[in-house]
């Protein structure tokens, strides 16, 4: 299989009622690892990976993916929300769903959700409703559910940010291991402490626009610009 | 006072006893209106949820015309169907008119942009909520009507019993385009009018109560159905 990587942002732009969100962003993500998207509220960060995923049309610029058609590269694509969308359905059907849609049925897609299930430790959960389960619980089905369908990407907005430590702990294992199985991790959050653990490179934003790029350590250490010293230094910009 | 209490029993030994008029009558309202009800969703379910989730200009005049349509008098449908359906009528080739067929059409008429109107409320509501996860699975447009229709089915279902409701309990549509034909078209709400007029209170009042009772048990179906629906969305 070849792979959609890497994923081009071409002069990104977006506008909403006249004021401007991103201006002129221009990034490219290449395969494997963690890119972590930082920065205060208002900079962009979650309107970047609804547009790199397609969820929302920019005003200007493009998304490229490396080659296929726009269908098949968004089908090798997953991702995850703050508070995550689930079905009213159980557990188990949940991941069904989604392996469904990328044409895993009957056996394959039972076995495949059952693995799903077990890797993010929900099968005992499997054939509760998933409205009624935990925040925590919840969110790790959300990432099971992602999982299940092997994205080359995984795009994640702020998954821990309504969660409790120990339910922040085990979502970030999960990311861990789907990372580790070689899938693209790129991921907003504002929690410093969470991208100085799992990041393998962070990308600052500030104001709609991408003001520094660097590898995580060399990044919290020794930050290039004014804004991420301030930032990173837990100074609030406005 | 002693005639209303010997229609009364008399009503009450029609209902024990098991009455074949009034058990024919009651049938085919049942029947009439379950008809309709089914065609209304059939129609009305897919139509109500493509509203939903579909952007196209005009889609706000619309929205506001089948709100509108929510309220139609009952006789007016009756009239229209009688139009169509009559001899001279577009429609009068059918010869539907004073058929339960055409009872059933001018139910459907009635309740039919009820049902869309609720639905499209109802699925746009939970469009809302899955918009995002279901673009981000890249669900294609036809399966994501239908995974709404099957995640909304508690308040869908409680769309329906509404529309059943208004038509079991409708007299106005039915007596134009029935006629209220003894052992054709004859159905509890039409039975009821004609017999009070005549003085036979005995089968009015048998009528009134089956049909009371219809409603407290469509009412309740429709209050467990949006309570469990609720406890379902409940995270």
């Amino acid at each position: 299989m070849t792979s959609i990587l890497p994923l081009a942002l071409e002069d990104i732009r977006f506008e909403a009622d006249g004021r401007v969100l991103l201006k002129t962003l221009n990034a490219r993500f290449d395969s494997g690892g963690r890119s972590f998207i930082i920065g205060p509220n208002g900079a962009g960060k979650s309107l970047t990976l609804r547009i790199a995923h397609g969820l929302l049309e920019p005003t200007a610029g493009r998304v490229v993916w490396n080659g296929g058609d726009a269908r098949s590269c968004a089908r090798r694509q997953a991702m995850v929300f703050e508070r995550p969308v689930l079905l009213r359905r159980s557990a188990r059907a949940n991941v069904e769903y989604a392996l469904n849609q990328r044409g895993f049925t009957g056996d394959e897609g039972r076995r495949k959700a059952e693995a799903a299930l077990e890797r993010t430790g929900l099968m005992d959960l499997a054939e509760r409703n998933a409205r009624v389960l935990s925040s925590g619980e919840q969110q790790r089905l959300a990432l099971a559910r992602a999982w299940a369908v092997e994205p080359q990407v995984l795009f994640l907005d702020e998954p821990t940010a309504a969660l409790d430590p120990s339910a922040t702990r085990a979502v970030e294992q999960i990311i861990q291991a789907i990372a580790e199985a070689g899938t693209k991790i790129i991921m907003t959050t504002h929690d410093m402490a969470q991208a100085q653990r799992l990041a393998d490179e962070i990308l600052f934003f500030n104001q709609g626009a991408l003001v520094e790029r660097a590898p995580t350590q060399q990044f919290f250490e020794a930050p290039a610009s004014d804004e991420a010293r301030a930032f990173v230094k837990g100074e609030l910009l406005w | 006072m002693q005639n209303l209490v010997d229609a009364f029993a008399t009503a009450i030994q029609l209902l024990l006893t098991l009455d074949s008029d009034l058990v024919e009558i009651v049938m085919l309202s049942l029947q009439v209106s379950l008809s309709a009800v089914v065609l209304a969703g059939l129609v009305g379910l897919p139509l109500g949820a493509s509203l939903a989730v579909s952007r196209f200009p005009g889609r706000r005049t619309l929205i506001a015309v089948l709100n509108a349509m929510m309220g139609l008098p009952p006789v007016v449908v009756g009239l229209c169907v009688y139009l169509v359906l009559s001899r001279s009528g577009p429609m009068g080739f059918l010869g539907w008119l004073f058929t339960p067929q055409a009872m059933v059409t001018a139910q459907f008429l009635l309740i039919a942009p009820l049902v869309a109107a609720l639905s499209r409320q109802a699925i746009e509501d939970l469009w809302e909520e899955y918009r995002d996860l279901l673009r981000s699975l890249d669900v294609g447009r036809w399966a994501t009507v239908k995974t709404l229709l099957w995640d909304g089915r508690h308040r869908l279902l409680t769309t329906l019993l509404a529309g059943y409701g208004r038509a079991i309990a409708e007299v106005g549509a039915v007596i134009i385009v029935g006629g209220n034909i003894a052992h054709v078209t004859r159905v509890m709400t039409t039975a009821i009018a004609l017999e009070t007029s005549k003085g036979d209170l005995a089968l009015a009042l048998g009528l009134g109560i089956v049909l009371v009772l219809i409603s407290l048990i469509i009412n309740g179906a429709a209050a467990a159905s949006s309570h469990f629906s609720e406890r379902a969305q409940t995270s």
